[in-house]
């Protein structure tokens, strides 16, 4: 063993898992400050133009006499959006889970380039940075939306100060690093795989991790080129998407960034989820202690869903003022996705079908992403049907609906994968009885806040207005709004016990054996901690990832590593 | 019996560096597509839009294209040296591929100090392509817009290959390749011949088309 300075071993370092946990810690502190702009916006569309009470920092608005105005409001949607898509979900599952499990559970000893990897990180950590600073300007953050859509996100489209061109240069840089990520997981994958680990014997959190790196190679740098005009417009006074009275010299299309936007950012929705589909449907197996119902069609399904996903941006666009006629194909394909999306849903099912289920807190997490996903995807239907989604369009049912599928499905797979590979990157438990209290208070308020945002919507309260009190068809909505708001301010408060419950199981929780769990990939056949190079011998896989209660096999799980003889 | 996965069958013998710069040309090209094709979508919608080589130099710049493919060809002399272990060719070749991205950048530098500073006769071109001003700039229009963007982003390229290939040179003056160990020449190499190869669809749609 040769030791490492603190910088090269913690900081600057080129491990694979160093890199994961250091992704892991920048995701939660992204995920408590979008969630903690969750909480202002709701209060303002509670108590609309009252003060921000003091538990809430209302300090941060002394410059308005303690109300958030329009203005800020704007700032505080964009930010929550932005940060909770690319700052918090993206870090943890990607980031964090991508680097460690994609390695270990293939049989490496680290990604295939490690300096990129940690380039990744950094220029990842530049963005975060960027990002906060945008904060501090003296005209405040962008406030266009995270879709940042021209020509309102351009100088001339009213939004003062620099902050849109913030917005623009964080976001490109995340996108680089976003990219060297993404050429890393894939590589390590076609290559660095363990004698005997055929793709068919790949655990299914790495097939998640794997596709969802296949998308982003390709979609990262379409809006990478989007972005880049976008920030020219901004900055250097191009008008690629700028048009009618803001256009002084010919001006261009605001409708090709919402495409060049789209193509990406449907995507985007499946890059953020198929690491979850593929970590929920490895758990469902563990925790049920049975073989994954259809293991190969799962994955043939996810792989499906990257196809199809690449061809349905339309779908955010049927208001732009569409030929009928594409309007009526993007809705073909984007209701095509529900057969495949169907297909390893009642996989899943298939799993826990007479398993026999043991209710650890990673099963918890894991079984609600099969109710919260299975609502956002029956809610995703109405969105993608033209007719209804006319009427459906920019309300507070579209809000709902992505917090179904964005925020609940990939933040209960998030805890999951967090409590279940918890021992592995810390070597210690996290406290069960804490894991459990924390499950039901966040999916019991968590159901509250999204059910009835879609009820809103569906009663016609739209996204992003600032004041639903002005508007007398939403008077009798305000009940609503306030009971939505105290469930969020309740499920912000579990989440204080979330974290409280990380730190404490890091210094103080159950120290874990090496393979608490039974499971059977790779990452388990190793003593805590995991030295840099993970194994001592690259292992031999002689079999596929779910081999529990095999009846050819002593206990009732087999490792990769076992070969079973038939008898 | 369980067959084990012999690492060096997929994709024959790529190293694991050279398929990692192909999929970095292929989300590269993806970046370079999109800026193209939204080119293509944009002039389609401009009112103005000069005919070719009225405010561009054409003959100028064919020379440079000229330049780039040459470097190619350097660079693939460069590559044919190391691999036959000849040093003295490889350094020779490879110091030559950059000199051919250094000029190539002179003379982008060159037609942009000439748009940027002004003169008469840009004026009178521009006034006959309908737009006013004695400046050719990234706001004289759509049309200066996509020029500037599209040349930039490739000049960028160009200088990233120079500062690029300039590494690999100081390498191979320390001795570090030899006929047994060029997996990185060759991956360099790609990206200037990507380079080379994006600069001719440029050329063919903004200067001459």
């Amino acid at each position: 063993m040769h030791s490492e300075s603190f910088w090269r071993k913690d900081i600057f370092s080129t491990d694979h898992k160093t890199i994961g946990k250091q992704f892991l810690f920048f995701g939660i502190f992204f995920l408590l400050f979008g969630g903690f702009q969750a909480m202002l916006l709701r209060w303002q569309l509670a108590y609309p133009g009252q003060p921000v009470p003091w538990w809430l920092m209302g300090f941060l608005y002394e410059g308005t006499g303690g109300i958030i105005d329009p203005d800020g409001f704007n700032r505080l949607f964009t930010m929550h959006g932005t940060i909770m898509i690319f700052w918090a979900i993206t870090p943890i599952l990607i980031g964090a889970f991508g680097n460690f499990l994609i390695p270990l559970q293939i049989g490496a000893r680290d990604m295939a380039f490690p300096t990129l990897n940690m380039i990744s990180f950094w220029t990842f950590f530049l963005s975060g940075v960027v990002l906060l600073l945008s904060h501090f300007l003296p005209a405040g953050s962008a406030s266009g939306g995270w879709t940042s859509y021209p020509p309102l996100s351009l100088p001339g489209g009213g939004i003062p100060g620099l902050g849109q061109a913030f917005w623009t240069l964080s976001v490109t840089l995340m996108g680089a690093a976003t990219m060297m990520g993404a050429i890393n997981y894939i590589i390590t994958v076609i290559r660095l795989r363990a004698p005997g680990m055929t793709y068919w014997r790949m655990p299914l959190s790495v097939w998640g991790l794997w596709l969802t790196s296949i998308l982003n190679a390709i979609f990262v740098p379409v809006i990478a080129a989007g972005l880049i005009m976008l920030l020219l417009d901004q900055l250097l006074g191009t008008q690629f998407f700028v048009a009618g009275r803001l256009a002084a010299g010919g001006g261009g299309d605001p409708l090709l960034f919402q495409h060049v936007f789209w193509i990406f950012g449907h995507p985007e929705v499946y890059i953020l989820i198929l690491p979850v589909w593929g970590i929920v449907s490895d758990l469902l197996a563990i925790y049920s202690r049975k073989p994954a119902f259809g293991y190969k069609v799962t994955s043939i399904c996810m792989s499906t869903i990257v196809v199809l996903s690449s061809i349905v941006w339309g779908h955010h666009m049927y208001t732009t003022g569409m030929s009928p006629l594409l309007g009526k194909a993007f809705m073909f394909l984007t209701l095509l996705i529900s057969i495949p999306s169907s297909i390893f849903f009642f996989n899943w099912l298939g799993t826990l079908w007479r398993g026999s289920l043991h209710f650890d807190p990673p099963m918890l997490y894991t079984m609600s992403v099969i109710w919260v996903f299975g609502l956002g995807g029956l809610t995703g239907l109405y969105n993608a049907t033209v007719t209804s989604d006319i009427y459906l369009h920019d309300t507070m049912f579209v809000v709902g609906h992505f917090h179904y599928t964005l925020a609940a499905s990939v933040l209960f797979g998030g805890f999951a994968a967090i409590a279940h590979w918890f021992p592995r990157m810390f070597g210690r438990m996290l406290n069960p009885l804490m894991s459990k209290i924390h499950f039901w208070g966040t999916f019991i308020t968590l159901n509250l806040v999204f059910f009835n945002m879609m009820v809103v919507g569906y009663a016609g309260q739209h996204r992003r207005i600032y004041n639903p009190s002005e508007y007398e068809f939403l008077q009798p909505l305000a009940d609503m709004n306030v009971f939505i708001t105290y469930a969020a301010l309740v499920l912000g408060l579990f989440q204080i016990l979330y974290l409280f419950n990380f730190v404490w199981s890091l210094v103080k929780g159950k120290v874990a054996e090496t393979n608490p769990w039974r499971a059977t990939t790779l990452e388990w056949t190793m003593d805590y901690p995991i030295p840099h190079g993970n194994f001592g011998e690259i292992p031999q896989v002689y079999h596929g990832p779910h081999e529990y209660s095999n009846p050819n096999t002593d206990q009732d799980w087999a490792p990769q590593t076992v070969e079973i003889k038939s008898s | 019996m369980n067959k084990a996965i012999q690492l060096n069958d997929r994709f024959g013998a790529a190293t694991t560096g050279k398929l990692g710069m192909w999929l970095f040309l292929v989300m590269d090209a993806l970046t370079f597509g999109t800026i193209l094709i939204g080119g293509i979508g944009l002039r389609n919608a401009a009112d103005v839009w000069p005919t070719a080589g009225l405010i561009l130099n054409v003959p100028l710049t064919a020379f440079n294209t000229f330049l780039l493919i040459c470097s190619s060809f350097t660079m693939v002399m460069a590559l044919n040296g190391v691999q036959k272990g000849d040093r003295k060719s490889f350094i020779k070749y490879l110091a030559l591929t950059i000199g051919g991205g250094v000029i190539f950048l002179g003379v982008q530098v060159y037609e942009y100090t000439h748009f940027i500073l002004g003169s008469n006769e840009l004026g009178v071109v521009l006034s006959q392509s309908g737009f006013s001003g004695t400046q050719f700039l990234p706001f004289t229009g759509m049309y200066g817009a996509v020029f500037y963007t599209t040349t930039s982003f490739h000049a960028l390229h160009v200088l990233t290959g120079v500062i690029y290939l300039s590494v690999i040179l100081t390498q191979a003056v320390k001795g570090q390749y030899g006929s047994d160990n060029y997996d990185r020449v060759e991956v360099a190499g790609l990206f200037w011949h990507f380079v080379d190869l994006i600069w001719i669809l440029v050329f063919t749609l903004i200067y001459l088309l």
